[in-house]
């Protein structure tokens, strides 16, 4: 009995992304030092920090969307390398969505929406159109599933690009800014649904100045600037008790009244 | 001039069109390849590719024609005018092609490439189904263009004696001693081949100036 409970207990604390002393390079400039973290399946993590601070390189890392040169990245147990093997794996399990959405403009919603369901994940035609129509139908956009991408607004475009992520079935989303290229009436339904996903257990890191959300959804806020990270903790702890001086200056910055 | 001397013309016409068809066509798929290997990330590729396109762009067609046409015959390939024109055509068009549709895949912006391997493309399909269909549309105007200097370019092939309407013009105008009208109407004929193609090459950069505002 003491086993089982312990062996369940395991899994469910089986972290899902570890990264441990990862560093990255571009040419000479070093934009990642130190990176150790470790994120629990259905755990939501917001990372914040000035611009320049690495949190997107961070994330690009973890897909693969950048390589990086020393350390370890796990994803679900499998070590990311550079070899295609390991990337396919990892890319089966991490969804991403992007500042500026990068829809394929030339395509309807609900193409986009199937592309990568029949190319990578082999499904067939109908089953990925009953995906995609069930995902745009839960960021409730499916009544524009034909519209192409530019006949939308960028509240809807980052909509569709949620869904289009969702198709599919990753057990991680990656968000690099989700909201700052939008116009401010339209945060709130991108954040809607990114809060929705949140309470459905999906595990979450997202890179946003957002702190009403980070408040609201994320188990840690992480602060981060120079490439490292410089200061971990629950979002009351983070937002009343910064320990570091650049914690603190930087959330003097982003939450002073406009 | 009379009847039968117009229908010479015309034979020439045809062989002008099929020739700019051909070379037009082959230099599509070679220049697809160009354009691929130009992009692929692998430095050995990307430079044989440039270095291809450079040689291309940075010699007269006329030469690139009389190297095909004789340097294969030196080489014991006896090819028809026919055969080597075209061969020689295709590796002209491919360069340029290739350099144009280059240009457009870089064109498209890297967050496409990018969300698409997010998904878990892979470079095919990248290619195929996310970059090249929209880098095609940003080169139309510029390869339209490069079509109509194709059409005129086939006159050159009239040098290695391959009968089109610039050299059925020239024998025609042979015959009959009246150059200027002779050459005149084929001005004409190709003035109609190459003025609606350019006016549609230019009525698509106008569309897409709108489509991207």
């Amino acid at each position: 009995m003491t086993t089982h409970a312990s062996i369940a207990n395991a899994a469910t604390t089986d972290p899902m992304i570890v990264m441990a002393d990862v560093e990255k390079w571009y040419g000479g400039f070093k934009a990642l030092s130190d990176i150790n973290l470790s994120v629990r399946r259905g755990e939501k993590i917001v990372l914040c920090g000035p611009s320049g601070s690495g949190k997107s390189t961070l994330i690009r890392c973890i897909n693969h969307l950048e390589a990086y040169q020393k350390g370890e990245i796990r994803v679900g147990g499998t070590r990311l390398g550079d070899d295609s093997r390991t990337i396919d794996a990892i890319r089966r399990e991490v969804g991403m969505v992007f500042q500026h959405f990068n829809l394929f403009p030339h395509m309807t919603v609900l193409q986009n929406c199937m592309l990568a369901p029949m190319r990578a994940a082999k499904m067939s035609r109908s089953e990925a159109e009953a995906t995609a129509r069930r995902l745009l139908d839960r960021v409730r956009i499916l009544e524009q599933a034909d519209k192409y991408p530019a006949q939308l607004s960028g509240g809807q475009q980052q909509r569709v690009a949620i869904a289009r992520a969702l198709c599919m079935r990753p057990s991680v989303m990656l968000f690099d800014e989700p909201t700052s290229a939008l116009d401010p009436e339209m945060v709130k339904e991108v954040l809607d649904t990114m809060i929705g996903l949140a309470e459905e257990g999906m595990t979450m890191i997202c890179v946003t100045h957002e702190m009403g959300f980070a408040r609201q959804v994320a188990d840690r806020v992480i602060f981060m600037a120079g490439g490292t990270i410089v200061e971990e903790a629950p979002p009351d702890a983070f937002f009343t008790q910064p320990r570091h001086e650049r914690t603190r200056k930087f959330l003097g910055e982003i939450l002073r009244p406009h | 001039m009379g009847l039968g001397e117009f229908l010479f013309l015309l034979t020439g016409l045809k062989w002008t069109v099929a020739l700019s068809a051909i070379g037009f066509v082959c230099g599509s798929v070679g220049g697809l390849a160009i354009a691929l290997l130009r992009t692929s990330g692998v430095r050995g590729l990307e430079r044989l590719a440039a270095g291809y396109i450079a040689l291309f762009q940075g010699t007269p067609l006329l030469m690139q024609l009389f190297v095909v046409y004789y340097g294969l015959a030196l080489i014991g390939l006896h090819l028809s005018a026919w055969v080597a024109v075209s061969i020689g055509f295709t590796l002209h068009a491919s360069a340029y092609l290739g350099e144009i549709w280059r240009g457009s895949i870089d064109a498209v912006p890297r967050g496409q490439t990018e969300a698409a391997s997010a998904l878990n493309l892979k470079y095919t399909s990248r290619m195929k189904d996310v970059v090249l269909p929209q880098a095609i549309r940003i080169s139309l105007p510029a390869t339209i263009g490069f079509l109509v200097q194709l059409i005129k370019g086939t006159s050159l092939a009239s040098i290695v004696g391959f009968t089109e309407l610039a050299r059925a013009g020239n024998i025609v105008s042979n015959q009959i001693f009246e150059p200027l009208l002779v050459f005149g109407i084929v001005g004409i004929l190709y003035f109609l081949m190459c003025w609606p193609l350019s006016l549609y090459g230019s009525h698509l950069e106008n569309r897409l100036a709108v489509a991207s505002r």
